[in-house]
């Protein structure tokens, strides 16, 4: 594990950027005098991996955060062709256009047949703007519904990764039916009887996000985030200032362990030390792992049993006091 | 999400001799207003009712079901102030325990099992306790067999409760779903204004929407929307009118038409 120089690194990785330079240029005197730097070189790479877990371990709600937007981060796309041996793209929702912010498509993996759909973000401004950021219109979402009865009608299990500011606010999207689309979706979704697993990627933005979310089983990697409101929009509104968001992005509970511990997810899939986007060999060997698992694990039970544990687990969903 | 994101005024709602009308500013004999349902007769303006005037116009009878169910502060959120504290705000301010009520109501000895958002309680915003209530109001409906009216106006889900009011759309979607799916008449009444995590759920599934004439109904607000896109909004934009134009709901009732298209709609249905 190494961060490049010229790599783009977030503030508090700076320390340690900065002691990898320092080895680095500790390298180049002692090929260039020939003296022995073994040792020193050796204690400061010990100094700084360890430099490195402590500050991944105390990170705040809102430096996972921007690991979780981080332009390099693997992208539903790279998760897709990295676990998957072959995948065939489906696209268009039959009504209006094909969205590319949300793609999906049938899947092998070892031997079995999975549909899979995805938030897309791009990684650069052209293909960012050609995904429109991650942020879905309605004809995203009734793609991906079309999807989820493709996977009903031939009874194949169903992967979703979510990564999504949001659903996309604009005047088109609203005119389109934003809302009923979103509804829709979750709806449908809810009432699946084939084996789906939703696994939060990065970004985990509201309704958009949750409009395919709604799987038997819920997965997030170690440094995504999942909340009903960006921190920017919370603070904006709650805190009447958008600077708030460092605040608001801890008062949501919108990490990965805070979501554990209020049981809205099943399970947090470790990241590589400094976030996915440092391995990315590392996570899809992970996602691949999660994905085998918690199919395997939901095809052992009949479809009444899902449907049922499915009922359960989102009926439970909330917390009152009852006088 | 909340109350100033719209800029509702805050005292429209009808208390000395004269009302000022928000929409034209007429100045409104107030018993005049009250005896047309609080809908302005220069404009058309409907004023919004609260939850009891709601169901005074609307139900022959009402009996109110899973009283009880009350919120908590499961993340100890503080914005400007603990959330705790709004909450109890909100209950003395308006003598409810939350932002929804459910319950049997009657029209023309039809019963109807019914749920009505009170904006007035955290701009009626979806917290556990409205995906609960409606929860459980909706199996109450699937399993008497009852028709189901929900009557909405909120800003969306309820910030202050993270991602447990997230889900409640899930709750909610789904427990619509299956209502419907068993053969349930789901009718949604949209009221202004119904936004955010209410409107991209329960709300616009209904088998039937009508909406109040005027309402806001949108996913995101026209705040967010003109920040995003950096233009002026059409007129009209995410009016009810608006809506029906574009397909999203099937018509705009007026308010003192409501009571008589519910019935009618119940009743041709086969209940």
């Amino acid at each position: 594990m190494a961060i490049d120089k010229n790599e783009q690194y977030i503030d508090f990785e700076k320390p340690i950027v900065d002691l990898y330079n320092k080895i680095e240029e500790l390298k180049r005197v002692s090929a260039e005098t020939g003296v022995d730097m073994t040792g020193e070189i050796e204690a400061l790479q010990q100094r700084v991996e360890n430099l490195y877990r402590v500050t991944m371990k105390d990170l705040t709600p809102y430096q996972r955060l921007q690991i979780a937007r981080h332009p390099k981060r693997p992208t539903t796309l790279d998760l897709i062709s990295g676990v998957f041996e072959d995948w065939f793209e489906m696209k268009g929702d039959r009504l209006y256009r094909d969205d590319p912010s949300i793609i999906g498509g049938i899947a092998k993996l070892s031997g079995i047949s999975v549909v899979v759909i995805g938030h897309q973000k791009g990684n650069d401004t052209k293909t960012n703007v050609y995904r429109n950021f991650g942020m879905p219109y309605p004809e995203g979402y009734r793609k991906a519904m079309r999807l989820m009865r493709h996977a009903q009608k031939f009874n194949l299990p169903l992967i979703t990764f979510i990564d999504t500011p949001g659903a996309y606010p604009g005047i088109e999207a609203e005119e389109r039916g934003q809302s009923n689309a979103i509804a829709e979706s979750i709806c449908l979704m809810s009432s699946l009887s084939v084996p789906s697993l939703a696994i939060v990627i990065g970004e985990g933005g509201s309704g958009g996000a949750l409009a395919i979310s709604v799987a038997d089983r819920i997965a997030m990697f170690e440094n995504s985030v999942y909340s009903v409101i960006s921190p920017e929009g919370c603070a904006s509104i709650l805190f009447r200032d958008a600077k708030f968001a460092n605040e608001a992005a801890c008062a949501l509970k919108m990490t990965s362990y805070d979501l554990l511990n209020l049981d809205i997810i099943d399970e947090i899939i470790e990241e590589p030390l400094g976030g996915a986007h440092r391995d990315k060999d590392l996570t899809i060997l992970k996602v691949k792992e999660c994905i085998q698992r918690n199919i395997t694990n939901l095809l052992k039970l009949s479809e009444e049993e899902r449907k049922m544990a499915k009922w359960k687990k989102y009926a439970d969903m909330g917390k009152y006091s009852s006088k | 999400m909340l109350e100033k994101f719209f800029n509702v005024k805050k005292r429209e709602i009808p208390g000395g001799l004269w009302t000022k009308c928000p929409n034209c500013n007429n100045a409104i004999y107030t018993r005049e207003l009250n005896d047309n349902l609080k809908v302005c007769h220069h404009c058309n303006y409907h004023f919004r009712l609260t939850v009891q005037e709601r169901i005074d116009i609307t139900f022959d009878s009402f009996n109110e079901m899973f009283s009880g169910i009350l919120p908590v502060d499961s993340l100890n959120f503080v914005d400007t102030m603990p959330y705790s504290e709004r909450l109890k705000d909100a209950i003395s301010k308006t003598g409810k325990e939350e932002a929804i009520l459910v319950g049997i109501g009657t029209i023309a000895d039809k019963q109807i099992a019914a749920g009505i958002i009170d904006f007035d309680f955290v701009g009626g915003s979806m917290g556990s306790v409205v995906g609960e209530k409606i929860f459980r109001i909706t199996n109450y409906a699937r399993e008497n067999k009852l028709p189901l009216i929900l009557f909405s106006s909120s800003g969306g889900a309820r910030m202050q409760e993270g991602m447990l009011s997230l889900m409640q759309m899930a709750k909610t979607s789904m427990v619509v779903g299956k209502y419907k799916e068993m053969g349930g008449l789901y009718i949604s009444v949209l009221l202004h204004p119904t936004t955010g995590g209410v409107s991209a759920s329960f709300a616009t599934l209904g088998d039937v929407i009508v909406a109040e004439p005027g309402a806001l109904i949108g996913f995101a607000g026209p705040r967010v929307i003109e920040q995003t896109i950096r233009q002026k909004l059409p007129q009209g934009f995410q009016r009810s009118e608006y809506l029906l134009e574009h397909g999203m709901i099937d018509s705009v009732v007026e308010r003192k038409a409501l009571k008589e298209t519910l019935k009618k709609l119940v009743t041709w249905h086969g209940y």
